[in-house]
């Protein structure tokens, strides 16, 4: 089988407002082959929607190369369609046009356009639906013809960019079965689809091959065949497996790195996903209570709970941080603290959280004891925002601090006045 | 956010109804109540020469504060009308029947040929001529800022959200304590952005009020504006470029002083959005945040606040507009006081009308009208072509977006009229045709609402949108007419409707320019509005105020909000 796409050691990064650069992709490296769909599954932010747009020809990467049927990719490329997360219809065409516009940028006669369009909106099954406006339509319905607009204009490559993630669960598992049943039958006029998505389950329902990235910055951290045929059942053992499998890599590597930063000692530089402390709350609650009595697979948890593994896994990962829980190959269990907690009245939670920030989280141990130690025991917000921006980006610094007023404010360890800027220790009375 | 259309674009009704027809009536009869009342206060009124001011520079800022003072105290007394009247009509059904179509008429009454009359009522009510000018001023400014304030405040108390209200009801806060807690919080940030609308539009006027001569009463308040009339009776070019330099500071100033603070502020009473990347920043407030020195000031004002939510004013709110057992006493005396203005009005304009009438001159005016109209459609047409395409191309670059819609906004707001002298001089010096190129003049000031909406409009435009049409190449003239051009339509709209209402507007002191003893006159209706406001000969003055205001009510129904609606429901960007 030829290589649609191959994409080398591709680098990019963004200018940062605050000078220097912010690196979001970091020498990633992938192949389309002819028949294939692959997932990019990670988490949101995680770059995989750039790598999206680069493969596009939308941006360009700093380093690498990205190419096409064995031509470098310069711009956008006739041949790569593209279908998005938002839709991205224009609300003043109606169905047809929206569908007409690719071909009629690639100058085809009237005649011929209209019969494509027509042809491609049957397809799709939006038959009837020609003259509709898309406000008029719902998001399933909205998402048949980006679909629609993409396949019309017979691109080798199909990109898709979390095209399912607007839509509610039952319509989206609609669109999913009809996409894969097209393909099956081989009438999508496409010789190679990119899936990506933040959605584990997704993945290994439609994709021949899942790339696995990690974030900050974006690299490829594994790479899985599902070796199953299609239509696949999602309630297969070897589908469950599949599942486990990539729930196992993706918390693993998360962990480990958090475990790492941590061990360093004192370091303040562990940039922080703002998680509310309700939530938190919420998932120890669950977790003490049966059936899990304190442990759970995380795949299991993720479906009791619906939770989509973008929300599951921060959670997952402040329990961690926080020592209130452990996860381990694709479990998550409590720890003694934590069950304390999940027993404890709330001032007594306030008290244990409050603890664990102090001993597991040094910038939060650090901001008090600056407030401590000051004579007005108040610090603007700037104080200690420079001191992460040594360490990080200006947006993650911003992102931390957030987090880490929200914990210590449900801690009552400290207060912040947002619109003076200014952490103090005192509460109003 | 933007700009608020006038009140007949905002409605859907097409045809006027019975209640526009009050409206029309009791505007048309207290003008003509005012004009006559005027007309007799004319004569014994001495001049207050402009000879006394001097066009040393060193004079500036001391003009400059003045002038800005008055914007103040004027912008203070928009800020009470907008919440007697606003609430008024939002809080009452039958006042509201009135009082929306009221300010519609009085949207479209071009108030600078109106100003003449006012100021010589003014000045024939104080006893000290300087105050009487000074209230005078500060009214036409005030006429200038208050409709569209009242609108946009009454637009967002009909708008509060359901579920706000009903906590408040639950929480049993009296209609006082809804309204203080509620309702003005939530319309708060709209209300600023029209008050910076209004400010631009208020510099404007300021510098045209402060300097009016009517007949033989010549009036020249210490401000900008008088130091501008006094350098265009002595031809000075320089004193013109001190005069721009002294307004772009105080415009300057107020902007850092005064809105930015304000706007930073109201952000925090945006109901129901998410929390903003950049939210606007003010150095001013956040001194002022910082310094215990405010909380100490407001502390007694909030506290009689408080006070007074525990009383509940028996006739506030909506409760008592209900009440039934009244309602009909009430209604038959509301009624009954608008049937007396209506005939008082009526018979007015008979009055009017009998004595000075003349079908002749009517059909003049219309004429003339209906130059100005061409002109006001060529120059928005102009602007458009010009402004749409670079709006685009900006607003497309964040960068340059950056750097240039402060720019387009500071020009928006910077009175265009100061800078009319330059390009007079320019004409008499060329011997151009006044009836061509004194008409761009009109547009100085007003295009800039197009540039600005349109570089909104295209830097809101998704990025995926964008990335669709990169996607599969869509270019050129394709591209123009399938992408940029729909998705700023809306944008560019409220734009253009903007520009339009100012562009009438400013065709009365556009029309007719002074350069020394050089007049340039164009023929068209400003200039008849112009020149029947410098004889002192009001009844020309009214008819050409009716006919205006009648032209720019008659194209906002007729041609703006028809295309208005249709741009809203097709492209939208809220599918």
């Amino acid at each position: 089988m030829t290589d649609l796409l191959e994409v080398r050691n591709v680098r990019r990064s963004f200018p940062r407002s605050g000078g220097g650069e912010l690196l979001v992709l970091d020498d990633v490296s992938l192949t389309l082959k002819e028949g294939e769909i692959v997932g990019m599954l990670g988490r949101s932010g995680s770059g995989k929607s750039t790598l999206l747009r680069l493969i596009a020809g939308l941006a360009r990467p700093q380093g690498g190369t990205i190419s096409y049927m064995g031509a470098p990719i310069l711009g956008p490329a006739q041949g790569v369609a593209m279908v998005f997360q938002g839709f991205a219809l224009f609300p003043w065409m109606t169905v047809l046009e929206n569908v007409e516009l690719g071909l009629e940028a690639l100058g085809l006669p009237e005649k011929d356009i209209r019969a494509r369009a027509l042809a491609a909106i049957d397809l799709i099954g939006l038959d009837g639906y020609e003259s509709a406006y898309p406000r008029e339509l719902s998001g399933g319905m909205r998402q048949r013809v980006g679909f629609a607009r993409a396949v019309v204009v017979h691109p080798n490559i199909l990109l898709m960019d979390e095209p399912f993630s607007a839509l509610d669960v039952l319509t989206a598992e609609n669109l999913r079965t009809d996409l894969i049943e097209l393909w099956g039958n081989k009438q999508l006029p496409t010789k190679g689809i990119i899936l990506v998505t933040h959605n584990i389950e997704e993945a290994v329902l439609m994709c021949d091959r899942v790339l696995l990235f990690s974030s900050d910055p974006a690299r490829v951290s594994a790479e899985i065949v599902i070796d199953l045929p299609q239509p696949r059942e999602r309630t297969s053992p070897a589908f469950e497996d599949y599942v486990d499998r990539i729930y196992v890599e993706m918390t693993a590597r998360r962990v480990e790195r958090m475990r790492q930063v941590q061990a360093q000692g004192d370091s303040i530089a562990l940039p922080l996903g703002h998680v509310p402390p309700n939530q938190i709350a919420g998932l120890i609650e669950a977790l003490s209570a049966p059936p899990y009595d304190g442990k759970a697979d995380l795949p299991d948890i993720a479906y009791e709970q619906e939770l989509e593994v973008d929300e599951l896994f921060p959670v997952a990962e402040a329990m961690q941080l926080l020592r209130l829980a452990d996860v381990e190959g694709g479990d998550i269990k409590l720890t003694h603290m934590g069950k304390r907690f999940a027993d404890a009245e709330l001032n007594e939670r306030k008290e244990i959280f409050s603890r664990a920030l102090m001993s597991h989280l040094p910038l939060a141990a650090h901001i008090r004891k600056v407030l401590d130690e000051r004579a007005s025991h108040s610090a603007p917000r700037t104080r200690f925002l420079d001191e992460l921006e040594d360490h990080m980006t200006e947006e993650t610094a911003d992102e931390t601090l957030k987090c880490v007023v929200s914990w210590a404010r449900f801690a009552e360890l400290f207060s912040y006045d947002d619109d003076a800027e200014l952490f103090s220790l005192e509460n109003p009375t | 956010m933007k700009i608020l259309p006038p009140v007949s674009i905002e409605g859907r009704s097409l045809l006027p109804g019975k209640w526009d027809l009050l409206a029309a009536v009791l505007v048309l009869g207290f003008l003509i109540l005012f004009a006559d009342v005027s007309r007799d206060l004319v004569q014994p009124l001495a001049s207050v020469s402009t000879s006394t001011l001097s066009l040393d520079p060193a004079n500036l800022p001391g003009f400059a504060a003045r002038t800005a003072l008055r914007m103040l105290i004027a912008m203070g007394v928009s800020l009470a009308f907008t919440f007697a009247y606003a609430t008024w009509a939002a809080k009452n059904p039958r006042a509201r029947l009135l009082l929306v179509p009221l300010l519609d008429i009085l949207q479209s009454v071009p108030i600078l040929g109106f100003l003449s009359i006012t100021v010589v009522w003014f000045l024939s009510l104080s006893p000290g001529r300087v105050f009487g000018a000074e209230l005078a001023c500060v009214f036409a400014i005030f006429t200038s800022q208050a409709w569209n304030m009242a609108f946009s405040f009454y637009q967002s108390l009909r708008t509060v959200p359901e579920d706000l209200t009903e906590a408040g009801r639950t929480f049993g806060l009296s209609a006082w304590a809804r309204f203080w807690r509620i309702e003005a919080p939530f319309a708060t940030p709209s209300l600023i952005w029209n008050m910076m609308v209004s400010m631009s539009g208020g510099w404007f006027f300021v510098t045209l009020s402060e300097a009016i001569s009517v007949g033989n009463t010549t009036i020249a308040l210490p401000g900008i504006g008088s130091y501008i009339a006094v350098a265009i009776a002595q031809q000075d070019v320089g004193a013109i470029f001190w005069a721009i330099g002294a307004m772009l500071v105080v415009i300057l100033i107020y902007d850092q002083l005064l809105f930015r603070p304000l706007v930073s502020w109201a952000d925090r009473f945006r109901v129901g959005e998410e929390q903003r990347d950049d939210p606007p920043q003010s150095w001013v407030l956040t001194m002022l945040r910082r310094s215990r020195l405010i909380d100490w000031l407001t502390a007694p004002f909030e506290a009689m606040m408080r006070w007074s939510y525990r009383f509940t004013p028996p006739s506030f709110g909506v409760r008592a507009a209900f009440r039934d057992s009244d309602s009909r006493v009430s209604g038959a005396v509301w009624y009954g006081i608008l049937a007396l203005l209506g005939a008082f009005a009526l018979w007015r304009i008979w009055g009017f009308a009998a004595a000075n009438f003349s079908w002749r001159e009517l059909l003049h005016a219309t004429g003339l009208g209906f130059l100005t109209m061409l002109r006001v459609v060529v120059l928005i047409l102009l602007a458009s072509a010009i402004w749409t395409p670079i709006g685009i191309y900006v607003g497309l670059r964040p960068k340059l977006t950056r750097i240039v819609q402060p720019v387009a906004q500071f020009f928006a707001a910077f009175p265009a009229n100061i800078v009319f002298p330059l390009a007079v001089s320019l004409i008499i010096f060329w011997d151009l045709n006044p009836d061509i190129f004194l008409s761009p003049l009109m547009v100085l000031g007003t295009q800039w609402y197009i540039l600005f909406n349109v570089i909104g409009g295209a830097s809101n435009i998704p990025r995926e949108l964008m990335d669709v049409g990169d996607n599969f190449s869509v270019k050129g003239w394709l591209w123009w007419k399938r992408i940029a051009l729909p998705a700023v339509f809306p944008h560019y709209l409220t734009g253009a409707i903007a520009a339009s209402g100012g562009t009438w507007n400013a065709s009365i002191v556009a029309e007719v320019a002074n350069w020394g003893n050089h007049t340039l006159r164009a023929h068209g209706l400003g200039a008849y509005i112009a020149d029947a406001t410098q004889s002192g000969d009001f009844k020309r003055v009214v008819l050409g105020i009716a006919v205006m205001a009648f032209f720019v009510v008659v194209v906002n129904r007729l041609f703006w909000q028809p295309l208005y609606w249709y741009a809203e429901r097709k492209f939208r960007m809220t599918a």
